[in-house]
């Protein structure tokens, strides 16, 4: 941060400074790359399932029950003789699906929440904090085990119990940085300059906030998978016989004496998926700190 | 000066490790402090003064800085000490103080332990000894019922009173070198004077050596025996104190002393005048001629302000009841012309920031009236302020936070052209260059963001930003409080050529007297939310009425080294607060009028 | 410190009543009729209005309300469905069995994580400091019952160490074998997230302006380290350690279950499978209390440990 100005250089659009900042942040960290390839990795093979997984996910084969990994089945197969690695590959899918759309929402609206309670202040924001606060103390898994208990346990279900217990993060996590950048001058100078408050909080405020915003949203995205493969492991995922990774491992406890794989593979999985998406979550947020650059 | 120095810097290099690559911030220093002298360390930001102080104490981060060259205490070379010797030097034979009273004290800790401290590991006093010795310190450095003050947590202190807690701190061992990183550079200007006369009156008590890094010539001429002039990690210059003012012989020293402010240099001229012209190359400033006023008096008044008054309220208990109210703004009324500059001056916390952010309505006043134009501003609904504020615009203190760093320059001052809908994408872009050119920016630099210009270069943005939409009225808010002083004279007298081409009118707020006594035709000195004293420039300055108003003009450091004899005498203010209970009524002020047009609040008994 | 305790108090008692509110509302969202779906299709008319009655289902909404707010706080939950015994005797018989589980699993974590913690931020970027980093990210994108799973496969099963069933018997050994594994797959867990937090918050503290008066002072650095730093560290980490008491409280549920522990967790998955309303209406009265608890507690060691707090 000197005080010269840079040789001329083309100046870069607000896309390739974005960019830019993002490769940056990445290079700073090149576990964060370790964990973008391998949950890349998973979600081309949760797509590509249909065609590389091996035999059908339900196809129930008598012959073949609890067999141990061989040429035929990789990861051997199930108490109905059903295919291991093709019921992970297909497992895969509604881990993301439903981690995916219910961070999605989480973030989305605990993003206007946050940034509404920061904006607006005074008891609004005091009331929905407090609100926040009380949702977030509240053990997750309870709240979602309850709301899907009730509810019934189908897909839409579980995505509305997990996004209910993301929301409170999210909100906490655009509040504070709204807060920062309300009192900046440069939103007073936007104030005075006649600006609509809409547009400030959109134009100015969000582009401040959304690494902040994304980067935590692919540390829930872990804890959204991890939550519902503890729901499928507690018997609300999913309905059998669609393949989980928590109803696998469920199935899988069931015979961990003689036919340890079966737990042991898609709880493999899930860690996987989970440290990737961590590794990628930590790796960034220590890169947009702003705290922690210019440190060694 | 054949005593043998207290210090002895030989070579001093400092290195900092940047993405892999050692630079050097400081090269080759060297200097002496004799035992009993202060020595100065001055120069603007990016000299290297405090990471010279930094490295004399080794408190820099081993992992990303390197130190080289030789640093002699007592026959011993600080630099080859093990880590656990100069932990014994620290705090005992060599003490510093530093900038941020605010942060630099320890929040869980009492300020009588902190104190201690110091004496238990140096000394080995027990708890007893030591508390009794802290008491007795506590009193040195002038603090009021130190005995109570003794178990109290920092946060409960005023920046002053823990600027005294970090002095008595440094003072604890009696050290043979105090060194005092722009210990009061963070304090208002009535404070930094009693801190300074006390670290005057310590020093003869102690018979220290100080070592006083600031950037602040006046600062420099009222404490130092000799000056180290510093610029980009270099020395430029050393002598003592009196012949470096009466004769500076590097052009950088000479450019430096020619853009301070000196109060009372405008005495007999009525009119704002710009700053010397300085020759980068050798120094030599051109006085600017005397200007003639762009003061359009016999208009009626762009601004005219009546009784305003903004409160803040304090809630508190289970219920968050109003338990108390700050009197930010108390009654203030005052008008402001086309082409005029009207400042208003104080300490922190007198109400000026807010009274200029009511006016704007940033802050919604609680009461009085503001027109603006002939406008009522208070009555006008969102929709009307909105347009209305395109005629009035504001400057703030920190130009980077007060531009989106993720915006360019360019789309930065062509977004309120666009938003008010003053004109196409196209004109727009050609608005943004005449606007670059107009603040003496180049139009190609339209592409690049903030962070890529210098604090100086920003401020020009953010006045280019203002103008966008050709305002009347220009509220600055500190608006050159934080640049360094040649950049400030260059942003200074660039604001007074907009005012003479665009016949703006500037609310000047600002801490800075001197500099105040530059720029305005009037001048406004806010006490407590008030004004205590109100009229033109030179009758208020020249001729100051209240006590406040003199208390306060006392204060600021002149860099005239002959004045170093100059006592103030010791005191101890502790500012109070505009705070009072809901059920208090402020008084009904009377103001007496001394000369043309200059008011000054009558005193309450 | 008074009024702040007041405070306290009188949020806990809001946030109570808004939680009790929201289970309420939550119970009887169910689609439905519950005692239709208790009892089953094949179920007698007069079985389900009998049934309704004893479930006070037959009341209006408000006086449901009422009752339910009433017997909430004086203890009377219901009757179980399923053993017809009284919700909160059924709660109260395995609460101690949870409690002891966390409480030892906290300790764990907090012994392990807060020293480990330290010495990471201290040795930032050196060798330790990587390793503890990724070791503790991936102890904590373990779910808790992958790696319950895991202990009980290599310690009870591949290595007959410890019992397969963690239920305890009358002697202190018995004791010890029966918690150690649960406590440990909790305290793990535990122990990741306190170190990488008491790691975070020693690195912004060790960045502050009064760490470097200290230095200046002369001050030794275990004093700097532990006086200094590490009580204003603790700060963000009791807020942290307060929070993550949820995370805990789940994780317990899943590793009773996999270690066939009495607990919270199995009474609550047991009251699910079965449909046992009142029971589940207890178990949440009885999380809504621990967490407004420990948000207390959370509150008032904040007071102790931050002077600051008492002026509010």
């Amino acid at each position: 941060m000197s005080a010269t100005v840079p040789a001329h250089e083309p100046a870069p659009t607000p896309f390739a400074f974005f960019m830019r900042s993002t490769l940056r942040a990445f290079n700073t960290n090149k576990t964060s790359w370790v964990g973008l390839v391998i949950f890349l990795l998973v979600v081309v093979a949760a797509i590509l399932a249909p065609w590389i997984a091996p035999h059908d996910p339900l196809e129930q084969d008598v012959l073949n029950r609890l067999k141990p990994p061989s040429a035929a089945f990789w990861l051997g197969t199930d108490n109905f003789g059903r295919d291991t690695l093709s019921r992970l590959l297909y497992g895969a899918q509604i881990s993301l699906i439903i981690g995916i759309v219910s961070t999605f929402f989480a973030m989305l609206i605990g993003t206007v929440i946050g940034m509404g309670a920061g904006w607006y202040g005074g008891r609004f924001d005091t009331v929905v904090m407090q609100a926040m606060d009380v949702l977030l103390a509240f053990p997750s898994l309870i709240l979602g085990l309850i709301v899907v208990a009730m509810l019934g346990p189908s897909m839409t279900n579980i995505i509305i119990a997990i996004a209910l217990t993301s929301i409170p993060p999210f909100a906490r996590i655009a509040r504070a940085p709204t807060i920062a950048v309300k009192e900046r001058d440069f939103v007073e100078a936007c104030r005075s300059l006649g600006f609509s408050d809409l547009r400030i909080l959109s134009v100015h405020i969000l582009p401040n906030i959304l690494p902040e915003i994304l980067v935590m949203g692919s540390l829930w995205l872990a804890n959204a998978i991890r939550t519902e493969a503890s729901l499928a492991f507690i018997g609300l995922g999913v309905k059998p016989p669609t393949a989980t990774w928590g109803g696998m491992i469920r199935e899988g406890f069931e015979n961990i004496l003689d036919s340890y794989w079966l737990a042991m593979v898609p709880g493999v999985a899930i860690l996987v998926v989970i440290f990737a998406l961590n590794l990628l979550g930590d790796g960034l947020r220590d890169a947009i700190d702003p705290k922690l650059k210019g440190e060694a | 000066m054949t005593a043998q120095p207290v210090l002895s810097v030989r070579g001093l290099t400092t290195s900092f490790r940047v993405d892999g690559e050692w630079r050097s911030v400081v090269r080759d220093i060297s200097f002496d402090i004799g035992p009993r002298e202060t020595v100065a360390i001055v120069g603007e930001s990016g000299s290297g003064k405090s990471v010279t102080a930094l490295s004399t104490m080794r408190l820099l981060p081993a992992a990303n800085s390197r130190v080289e060259g030789q640093i002699l205490h007592e026959g011993r070379d600080l630099l080859a000490l093990p880590e656990d010797e100069m932990r014994r030097v620290r705090g005992n034979a060599i003490s510093m103080i530093f900038q941020e009273p605010m942060t630099s004290l320890n929040p869980v800790l009492t300020v009588g332990y902190q104190i201690a401290e110091a004496l238990i590991y140096h000394r080995g006093m027990n708890r007893e000894t030591a508390e009794a010795e802290t008491l007795r310190i506590l009193e040195r450095v002038r603090i009021p019922s130190a005995a109570s003050r003794i178990h109290e947590y920092p946060h409960r202190l005023s920046g002053g009173m823990r600027q005294r807690v970090m002095i008595a701190m440094a003072l604890a061992c009696k050290p043979k070198l105090l060194i005092a990183d722009e210990p009061t550079t963070a304090l208002d200007v009535t404070i930094q004077a009693e801190i300074l006369e006390l670290i005057k009156l310590l020093q003869e008590e102690e018979g220290m050596s100080v070592a006083f890094i600031t950037h602040d010539m006046g600062v420099v001429a009222e404490i130092s025996d000799r000056v180290v002039v510093m610029l980009r990690g270099d020395k430029v210059e050393e002598g003592t104190t009196a012949e470096l003012f009466a004769n500076p012989r590097q052009p950088y020293t000479r450019a430096l002393l020619a853009a301070v402010p000196r109060l009372g240099s405008m005495r007999g001229k009525p009119d704002p005048q710009r700053f010397a012209l300085v020759d980068p190359v050798t120094g030599i400033a051109t006085e600017m001629p005397d200007e003639v006023s762009t003061a359009r008096v016999a208009e009626r008044p762009v601004l005219e302000v009546a009784n305003l008054v903004t409160r803040f309220e304090i809630r508190a208990g289970v219920f968050g009841k109003v338990a108390a109210r700050v009197h930010a703004v108390e009654d203030v009324s005052f008008s402001l012309h086309a082409g005029e500059t009207l400042s208003l001056v104080g300490e922190s916390g007198c109400g000026k920031s807010t009274t200029g952010r009511s006016i704007l309505r940033l802050i919604e006043p609680t009461s009085g009236s503001i027109m603006f134009e002939g406008q009522d501003v208070r009555a006008l609904d969102k929709q009307a302020l909105r347009a209305t504020r395109r005629s009035m615009q504001m400057i703030f203190q920190d130009p980077f936070a007060s531009l989106n760093p993720r915006k360019t320059v360019g789309s930065a001052i062509a977004e309120p052209l666009i938003i008010h809908k003053l004109c196409n994408q196209a004109e727009a872009r050609d608005r943004v260059a005449a606007l670059m050119k107009r603040v003496g920016l180049t139009p190609d630099m339209a592409g690049r963001f903030p962070h890529e210009f210098s604090g100086g270069q920003r401020q020009r943005i953010c006045i280019a930003r203002a103008l966008a939409l050709s305002p009347k009225l220009i509220v600055a808010d500190e608006a050159v409080s934080a640049l360094d002083v040649s950049i400030k004279a260059q942003v200074i007298n660039l604001m007074m050529d907009l005012q003479e081409e665009f016949g703006l009118a500037y609310l000047f707020i600002s801490h800075d007297i001197a500099v105040v006594e530059r720029v305005s035709h009037r001048v406004a000195v806010m006490y407590l939310g008030e004004i205590v004293e109100i009229g033109p420039r030179a009758s208020v300055i020249d001729n100051p009425q209240h006590e406040y108003t003199r208390k306060l003009m006392a204060a600021v450091p002149i860099p005239e080294p002959s004045r170093r004899a100059v006592r103030r005498g010791l005191s101890t203010t502790e500012l109070p607060t505009p705070m009072h209970d809901i059920d208090y009524v402020p008084p009904t002020r009377v103001y007496r009028e001394v000369g043309p047009d200059h008011f000054v609040q009558v005193m309450s008994a | 410190m008074t009024a702040f305790l007041i405070r306290r108090l009188a949020f806990a008692c809001v946030t109570l009543f808004a939680v009790l509110t929201l289970v309420f509302v939550l119970v009887r969202i169910v689609p439905g009729d519950p005692a239709q779906l208790i009892l089953g299709d094949q179920a007698s008319r007069e079985a389900i209005v009998a049934l309704r009655h004893r479930l006070g289902l037959d009341l209006s909404i408000t006086e449901q309300y009422r009752v339910f707010l009433v017997g909430a706080l004086k203890g009377d939950w219901g009757v179980s469905m399923v053993t017809g015994q009284p919700v909160i005797a059924e709660v109260l018989r395995v609460l101690p069995w949870t409690i002891e589980l966390t409480l030892v699993s906290l300790v764990l974590g907090v012994a392990a994580g807060v020293p480990m913690g330290v010495y990471a931020a201290i040795h930032r970027n050196r060798f330790f400091d990587y390793v503890a980093r990724i070791v503790s990210l991936l102890g904590l994108s373990f779910p808790a019952f992958v790696a319950a799973i895991l202990l009980l496969l290599m310690f009870a099963i591949v290595l007959p160490w410890f019992p397969v069933i963690s239920a305890r018997s009358g002697s202190p050994t018995a004791w010890f074998q029966s918690i150690t594994l649960p406590a440990i797959n909790l305290g793990l867990i535990s122990a990741a997230y306190i170190m990488r937090v008491t790691r975070s918050a020693m690195l912004e503290v060790l960045s502050e302006d009064y760490v470097r008066t200290a230095r200046a002072k002369g001050v030794p650095w275990p004093v700097i380290i532990w006086r200094h730093s590490l009580r204003n560290a603790l700060i963000p980490i009791i807020t942290v350690v307060g929070l993550y008491l949820g995370i805990l409280i789940g994780n317990s549920v899943l590793t009773e279950i996999v270690f066939n522990r009495p607990g919270l967790g199995k009474l609550i998955i047991g009251a699910l499978n079965q449909r046992d309303y009142p029971m589940l209406q207890g178990m949440m009265v009885i999380y809504t209390m621990v967490v407004v608890l420990v948000n207390l507690i959370t509150d008032l060691t904040y007071g102790l440990v931050d002077p600051r707090v008492k002026l509010q």
